[in-house]
């Protein structure tokens, strides 16, 4: 699925726009390690979590972008390194459950 | 062929994880597959956040030669009592700080057992930590 594509599916606003286009799986979890080990190329990630080591953990794990449930947000420097590694981060109003459902309901592959 | 050293300080969140991104881009300059790339990102970044949340300050060294990627580490301490306990899926000291960010799933070191080809510890209570990982070049 294209993050154009997920944007919609998810009512979510752009926080930080990335240079991937594609998803190719999903995960959820705020436990780093755990991310860290199920990082994979292209993956949408949904967290609570909103400080710069997200951004480091999503970066070497060459992911497509993090997904901030419950209308959480970033601060603007967390987006500034978002936008310096390519990583886009969105904000949704759904809670994690509904946004998990919803990608899996549209196909895409857990990690 | 290539060796690289990496000051790493106790409790700085702030840069944690710039080594690692480092190491990463070195890399990936050098050709590196994108599947050896993420094993090393997965335990470089471990190895480097253990650093800055456990020890009281070490260092990172990258070195690359034709055959493989060596990543090492070695802290001024405090050292591990139990290395066999650590070593254990879940097992975590991390404090409350470290954990509300997300860290203490005691998942470091087994991660890094996981992505290396070979996976060395030595601890010293009261002295430090030398960690050693290979990563074969295929
Ligand atoms: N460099 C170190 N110096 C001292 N103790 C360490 C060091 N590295 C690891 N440990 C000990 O080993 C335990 C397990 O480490 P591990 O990386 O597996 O988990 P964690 O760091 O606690 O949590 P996670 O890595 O999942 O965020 C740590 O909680 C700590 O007690
Ligand atoms: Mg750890």
């Amino acid at each position: 699925m294209r993050i154009s594509e997920l944007i919609t599916l998810l009512d979510a606003r752009v926080l930080a726009e990335g240079n991937k286009a594609d998803i190719t799986c999903g995960y959820s979890c705020d436990l780093l390690s755990l991310v860290m080990g199920r990082g994979r190329e292209g993956m949408a990630w949904v967290t609570v979590q909103t400080h710069l080591n997200v951004i480091a953990v999503a970066s070497l794990g060459e992911m497509a972008c993090v997904i901030l449930p419950e209308g959480i947000v970033m601060e603007p420097p967390i987006l500034d390194k978002a936008r310096e590694e390519g990583i886009t981060v969105l904000s949704s109003p759904k809670t994690a459950f509904a946004i998990c459902g919803l990608m899996h309901q549209q196909g895409i592959p857990p990690a | 062929m290539m060796h690289t050293d990496y000051p790493v300080e106790a409790g700085d969140f702030t840069r944690a994880g710039e080594a690692s991104a480092d190491i990463k881009r070195r890399l990936r300059q050098l050709g590196v597959s994108t599947e050896l790339l993420r094993r090393v990102a997965v335990a470089s970044y471990e190895l480097e956040l253990n650093i800055v949340i456990h020890s009281v300050g070490g260092q990172l060294s990258l070195e690359v030669d034709s055959q493989c990627v060596r990543l090492s580490s070695s802290d001024r301490g405090p050292g591990i009592v139990d290395v066999a306990q650590a070593m254990r899926e879940g097992y975590s000291t991390a404090n409350d700080e470290a954990r509300s960010m997300g860290f203490g799933a005691g998942m470091g070191l087994p991660n890094m057992r996981r992505n290396a080809d070979v996976f060395t510890i030595d601890s010293v209570p009261g002295r430090g930590t030398d960690i050693q990982m290979l990563f074969e070049l295929a």
